[in-house]
Formats: C-alpha cells, sequence, structure tokens
C-alpha cells in the first residue's frame, strides 16, 4: 500500500503529473473574481468564504479523471486488480494520493488567497479547518466518480455530471463554517456535519468504489 | 501445483465466445494457446487470471497463484526501468528486481526514465514484471509482440528459467518461441455456438 501511495506520489509531483493544475486553477478563480464583482472590500470579504470554497471544489474536480484513468489507459489497473492488494486498499490509497498532491496544496493556499478576497481575520482559522475536513470528502467522492466512468472515452464531462450533485452537501457545510466563522458566529453544528460527512464517506465509498472498478475491468 | 480449467465458457461484451474449455497444467509445464483473431484468447486469459468472471465452468486454482501480462505493460513514462520494477516488487512483497533486470538485460537502461525506451524494450520491461511477481502461474497475452529475433529467445529463457523452478505458463501467442516442450492447444473448436435470438433483447444483439 506505501509503495502504491509513493508512486502515485512520484507520478503526481512529476513533469506532466497534474501537480499544480488545481493549485493554478484555484489562484486564477480567485485572483478574477474582484475583476468581476468589484474591488469594493464590504462586497468581497462578504463571498469570500463561499468562494473560496467554491474555488476549491472546482480546482479539485479538475483532476479527477486523471485518478483512474492513467492506469487504465497503460494496463497498470488491470495489473493492479491482479495483484495481492485488495482492491479496496488500492482505491483508498489512490484517494489519499489524490488528496495529497490536490486538496492539501489547495488547504495551504486557502489562507493566502483570502488576503485576495479580503476575508475577515477572524474567518482564517476556520476556513482552513472547514477546507481541511471537508476536502478528503472530495477527493473520497472524486474516486467513486473516476471508478465509475473509467474506460469511458472523454469521461470528463459525465464524470463532473455525477459527483457535482454528491459534493452539494460538503459544500453546503463546508461553505458555512467558514462563513459562521468569518462572521464571528458559532460554527459548531456545521463543522460536525461537515466531520460527519467526511468520516462517512471515507468509511463506505472505497467498498462503492472498488465494486464498481471490478465490474468496470471485466 | 496444479492448474485445472474444467468446461470454462467465457463471453466478451456479453456475447460468448468459447465453451467447453478443458485443460490441466501441472508444474514445470507451459501451454500455448493458438487460434484466429477474435476467438477469444484474451477473454479467455482474463477469465483464467480472474479479472472478469466465466459465463460456466471452474478455474480450479486460487487468482493469488496468477501473474497477468496483458496487451499493455502497465509501464509509468516518468518512472526509470528500476523505479517501475520496485513498484511491483514492493507490491507482490518480493526482493526479485535484480534477477528480472538481468533476465531481461535491462541493467544497461535501468536509470532510464521508461517513457524514453524503444517499444520493444518496454515490452522486455513488462515481461520482467513477471519475474518480480513470484507468482507460481503466467498468464501471458501476446507477449512476443515488438521483441525483435533476440528478445524471443531472452523470452523463452525467462519462460524455461520458471518452468524449471517448477513454475507455470499459459501463453497465447501467434509465433514460434522455440519453446518445443510446450503443449498446444488450438481454441478454434471451442467456439462458442452464437446463441439463438429467442428474445425481445436478443433481436438486437
Amino acid at each position: 500500500m506505501i509503495a502504491l501511495l509513493i508512486r502515485d506520489m512520484k507520478l503526481g509531483t512529476r513533469a506532466g503529473g497534474g501537480f499544480g493544475l488545481g493549485l493554478a486553477f484555484f489562484l486564477i478563480v480567485v485572483v478574477l473574481v474582484p475583476f468581476g464583482v468589484g474591488p469594493e472590500t464590504g462586497r468581497l470579504s462578504l463571498i469570500a468564504p463561499g468562494i473560496l470554497w467554491l474555488g476549491a471544489l472546482l480546482a479539485c474536480l479538475l483532476s479527477l479523471d486523471r485518478i483512474f484513468a492513467l492506469d487504465w489507459e497503460d494496463g497498470s489497473l488491470d495489473l493492479l486488480a491482479t495483484s495481492p492488494l485488495p482492491m479496496e486498499a488500492a482505491v483508498s490509497v489512490k484517494a489519499l494520493a489524490h488528496w495529497l498532491t490536490t486538496g492539501l496544496p489547495l488547504v495551504l493556499a486557502a489562507p493566502v488567497l483570502g488576503v485576495l478576497l479580503s476575508l475577515p481575520a477572524a474567518g482564517y482559522a476556520p476556513l482552513v479547518l472547514s477546507l481541511l475536513l471537508g476536502t478528503p470528502a472530495l477527493s473520497v467522492i472524486g474516486t467513486f466518480g473516476a471508478a465509475l466512468t473509467v474506460g469511458l472515452k472523454r469521461g470528463g464531462l459525465l464524470l463532473s455530471l455525477l459527483v457535482l450533485p454528491l459534493y452539494v452537501p460538503t459544500l453546503i457545510f463546508g461553505a458555512e463554517v467558514a462563513r459562521r466563522g468569518a462572521e464571528g458566529m458559532d460554527n459548531t453544528t456545521p463543522m460536525l456535519m461537515l466531520a460527519g460527512i467526511t468520516c462517512g464517506t471515507i468509511a463506505l465509498l472505497p467498498f462503492a468504489s472498488a465494486a464498481v472498478l471490478r465490474v468496470n475491468l471485466r | 501445483m496444479e492448474l485445472t480449467v474444467t468446461d470454462l465458457a467465457v463471453a466478451r461484451g456479453g456475447v460468448p465466445v468459447l465453451e467447453g474449455v478443458s485443460f490441466t497444467l501441472s508444474g514445470g509445464e507451459a501451454l500455448v494457446l493458438r487460434g484466429p483473431n477474435g476467438i477469444g484468447k484474451t477473454t479467455l486469459l482474463r477469465t483464467v487470471a480472474g479479472l472478469q468472471p466465466p459465463l460456466a465452468g471452474h478455474v480450479g486454482l486460487d487468482r493469488e497463484a496468477m501473474a497477468y501480462a496483458g496487451h499493455a505493460d502497465g509501464i509509468k513514462a516518468t518512472l526509470s526501468v528500476r523505479e517501475n520494477l520496485t513498484f511491483w516488487a514492493d507490491v507482490f512483497a518480493t526482493d526479485r528486481v535484480g534477477e528480472a533486470l538481468a533476465a531481461f538485460e535491462l541493467e544497461p537502461l535501468a536509470d532510464r526514465f521508461a517513457g524514453n525506451l524503444s517499444a520493444g524494450q518496454k515490452r522486455r520491461l513488462g515481461l520482467a514484471r513477471m519475474v518480480v511477481t513470484g507468482r507460481p502461474v503466467w498468464v501471458l497475452d501476446e507477449p512476443t509482440v515488438s521483441l525483435d529475433v533476440d528478445a524471443v529467445a531472452m523470452f523463452a529463457r525467462a519462460v524455461r528459467a520458471h518452468l524449471g523452478g517448477g513454475g507455470m505458463a499459459l501463453l497465447a501467442t501467434h509465433i514460434d518461441l522455440g519453446l518445443d516442450e510446450a503443449r498446444v492447444l488450438n481454441l478454434a473448436p471451442f467456439r462458442a455456438r452464437a446463441p439463438e435470438p429467442d428474445d425481445f433483447d436478443g433481436a438486437f444483439l
């Protein structure tokens, strides 16, 4: 399992691996928003938590189809399926590798980009905490979507359509945590809901992804 | 250890292609599958390797005993030759990377990126993975594609060494490998009869 994680991290960070793609997209979205809605700090700081969450979510979505598509194309998915590694473990490791190369950099970049949107000072800690709690769910749900569409040529569009509705609860509660934090309100309830969603998806979805992948490999 | 396949029927894309395939393979033996394109050699090998369920019949050996190599080599272009093999060695919990590099004369290329290899060299790397797995049954689908004469001989030596160690090999190939001891199974007589379109769905197949 560790070997697979190390391999996926290497592949993700070497040339052409797509590392930084999500980060660059996140940066672009956040930089462009003030041009779109106007530079008034009051308005910007009002929408900052939501925009940062939405940007992170879309940046995460961008790299999902690479999770299995590359391994499918070069045949390593077949070889992994015949290896001693259980499919559930392989799927979980792939989701973890995706989070480490995409989700975690987004979490770390968010406070820096928050400055560009004049996020209120009280909002930084809740924003980072909510992203830290929420982005693993995005990776795990995305891995499920990628498993469903593996083997389809240009499956990216279908993947987005399948995954976006599943992302909605994470987005609602994640953005709510960040928004309440920024406005200085109590955000325990949405925080617990967000953590619950993440724990639930991590516990259940790898089994679904593995089952779907086995069917798709036939 | 023995690989017994009894009365196996396999389907590709929902259409049965082969039925009634039976053979037995014991330690030290190799079996070459032959047959025209489209007869179902790949489908049969994937079924034996456990990648898809059979329509009927039984494969009498656990899939944990098999190592499968398909048309694609599963090589990562941005990893070096050694890194590619080391990954599989870690997954299969063996330490036979050096042995595999030697068997397919890949040592001079060990630190090159796999993306810079020629088609034949990539194929050798793909086959070297079989040595790394350390599993007793090799299931090989068209292993000699894009190999030159020397590399085919190299491959035959590796298979022979594997058989010498009590292993088994199940190969689908069109060319003569120089493995005279291998038995040959022609799949043409096992072609599945076209199913009668007896229902509504069948009319659309």
